[in-house]
């Protein structure tokens, strides 16, 4: 088996908080290839955030964490805070939901990419510079020399997003962590930012993690799918086996709560009754059984593992039962 | 007509400019349907619905709210008219005080009313949490922290029907919560509404969600009014050149859904200094010369779809 750009294993992460100890990943694997993207998708308290912060070497010093992240088979978390500072930004970039705390307040546009470009690539100020209105012009943004002297506060949203891409990938990282990109933003401009990372992705053949919480995002824009709950994953494919093939019943019950454009006025929402658990008092067995429609006693008694065939995988007793792909509407 | 709404105009100083948030807008609503409220940042749709209320007063137009002008209504008559008018909040948690257990935050629109009966005014807190879907013996004495953000929004909608108001303006109400939960409070709004028989102005930025709860739907962009129709009818033929890019924009949870057609471009312009003409021009793909001169009226095209623009898909 070829070695994946990204490979965690069994990642586990549990915070200290007043409640006791909280436990925010619980067993989280992966693999990412070379060039490849992976949505994320989970609600609040899934773990998903917490995730990619795991990955980074981001998180808290009072984090307890176990198990294993490797990027191109180096363990990350036995690298030096050099080598780290080496790897992120350059290898390994991010970009969060929130750019106006992303980007610093009081330095211009262009010479927070500068900064990075003398930082990482150890290029000289003049090509840095010359470089930075380049990357500027590539995300799309107009009057790049302009606009490369202001201010994040004088920008708006959209634009100071494309700002933390452009910062993002003046480095060429080979992994492009995006955690919730578009959340904050309109929807004309968010269609607009998507397209810019899948473009920026396919031209620079880019691996990219993809983190939402918006299924809607994942579609069209995502080799394969996780689908976090409880901080485990509850069920992994290939983007089109997941909508359309799905074995978990939460993935199920996600997709059914999102009102859709095609539906008619009035239509009821199958909605998730109830709440997801609390991660100081994790309760045995499957953590969605509370709220599943098809749950049963052995469900509430232990943690169903994950398993299925091959890239499918699914964490569950009672899964959905298989259903036939259907064609695709060009035919293929 | 429950509600009228006249070339309300709502301008306020920002950093010595003036901000254009609602430029001439006119609609009404009529008793018992929901109009969705639709539209991207700066489209002034959450100061349309706040100026509504007198919350506050609008620059110029009217507001009129079965048969009496607001906008010349004294303090202490639009006390009372706002018993029957009340608003959902977006932010679930910072529209609660976190000082005040939930028993209180609910029975508080009864005190202001005049309520002074304690019994009565239990009965009915009771009642309006429980047509929440929340166990009063069980909420009643806590306090907001201790909920998430989806019985937060309950609660503020058990405070809001306690009055047994006539119309509710929906301020995004679902945009801050988790999808499961949505569904729950937008099931739950729809039900609110038919058993205590409300008009609903819901606003919003996300078209699905607008489109499974409203009965007619009116899209803003910029401070105006760009196309107003029946739910069905604007989502199946979208006439303003905005419209369509706006739904074309909506993420399609459906990996086998066609591209979209329409590339939207560009980001809505400052309401500060908004394009003269038809404000949509610098980013419509049909924009021409006329465009820049002349703003475009509402006019209709169609049973009860009224659109603004010079160049629509239909009914030119």
């Amino acid at each position: 088996m070829t070695l994946a750009l990204l490979e965690v294993d069994n990642l586990c992460v549990e915070l200290p908080t007043v409640r006791g100890p909280l436990r925010a990943l619980a067993g989280v694997s992966l693999r990412l290839e070379r060039g490849r993207s992976l949505g994320v998708v989970g609600e609040s308290g899934s773990g998903k955030t917490m995730l990619s912060r795991a990955i980074l070497q981001l998180l808290p010093p009072r984090a307890k964490v176990s198990g294993s992240t490797r990027f191109d088979g180096k363990t990350l978390q036995a690298l030096a805070p050099e080598a780290l500072r080496a790897l992120r930004g350059k290898e390994i970039a991010v970009v969060f939901q929130d750019p106006m705390t992303s980007l610093n307040p009081v330095l211009t546009i262009g010479s927070q990419i500068v900064e990075t470009l003398l930082e990482h690539l150890g290029l000289a100020a003049s090509a840095a510079r010359l470089r930075a209105v380049e990357l500027l012009a590539s995300v799309g943004i107009p009057e790049p020399e302009r606009r490369a002297g202001q201010y994040p506060h004088q920008l708006s949203g959209g634009m100071r997003q494309r700002v933390a891409i452009a910062i993002a990938l003046s480095c060429e990282p080979r992994l492009l962590l995006a955690d919730e990109p578009t959340t904050a933003l309109d929807v004309t401009v968010q269609a607009q930012i998507l397209d810019l990372l899948a473009r920026e992705r396919s031209r620079r053949n880019m691996a990219m993690m993809l983190i939402t919480h918006d299924l809607g995002i994942v579609a069209g824009r995502t080799d394969a799918v996780i689908v976090m709950y409880a901080g485990r994953v509850m069920e992994r494919a290939a983007t089109r086996v997941l909508f359309k093939q799905m074995r978990h019943p939460y993935t199920e019950a996600l997709l059914a709560a999102i009102p859709k454009v095609e539906d008619a006025p009035h239509t009821p929402l199958a909605a998730i009754g109830g709440t997801p658990p609390d991660p100081t008092r994790p309760a045995p067995g499957c953590p969605f059984a509370p709220r599943c429609r098809y749950g049963r006693d052995d469900c509430r008694e232990a943690m169903p593992g994950l398993a299925g065939l091959g890239d499918h995988q699914f964490a569950c007793w009672h899964p959905l039962a298989q259903r036939p792909l259907p064609w695709r509407r060009d035919g293929r | 007509m429950l509600l009228r709404v006249e070339n309300l105009v709502v301008e306020y100083r920002a950093a010595g400019h003036t901000v254009h948030a609602v430029s001439d807008v006119s609609f009404d609503v009529a008793r018992g349907e929901t109009l969705g409220l639709v539209g991207e940042s700066g489209c002034g749709k959450s100061t349309l619905g706040r100026a509504i209320l007198q919350l506050p007063r609008q620059t110029a137009g009217r507001v009129v709210f079965e048969g009496i002008e607001l906008g010349e209504q004294r303090a202490e008559a639009m006390r009372k008219l706002r018993r029957r008018l009340q608003i959902i909040f977006q932010d679930p948690i910072a529209s609660l005080n976190p000082r005040r257990t939930v028993g209180d935050i609910v029975a508080e629109p009864l005190i202001i009313a005049g309520e002074k009966d304690v019994a009565t005014r239990n009965a009915k807190v009771r009642e309006a949490l429980r047509a929440v879907g929340l166990d009063p013996e069980l909420v009643a004495q806590r306090r907001p922290h201790e909920f998430s953000g989806g019985q937060c929004q309950r609660i503020s909608i058990a405070r809001t029907l306690v009055l047994e108001p006539h119309l509710v303006i929906c301020d995004e109400p679902v945009s801050a919560l988790d999808v499961s939960i949505r569904a729950q409070i937008i099931n739950l709004l729809e039900e609110m509404k038919a058993r205590y028989g409300l008009t609903l102005i819901f606003i919003a930025h996300d078209l699905a969600v607008v489109k499974v709860i409203s009965d007619r739907v009116a899209v803003m962009y910029l401070g105006k009014l760009c196309e107003i129709a029946q739910t069905e009818q604007l989502f199946r033929e979208p006439a303003h050149p905005y419209t369509r890019v706006l739904l074309a924009a909506i993420p399609k949870p459906d990996p086998d859904a066609p591209l979209a057609d329409t590339v939207p471009v560009g980001e809505p312009p400052s309401p500060i200094a908004p394009p003269s003409g038809c404000r949509f021009r610098t980013r419509c793909p049909r924009a021409a010369e006329r465009c820049a001169k002349e703003e475009p009226v509402m006019r209709s095209i169609g049973e009860g779809h009224f659109i603004a623009c010079h160049f629509p898909h239909h009914g030119g």
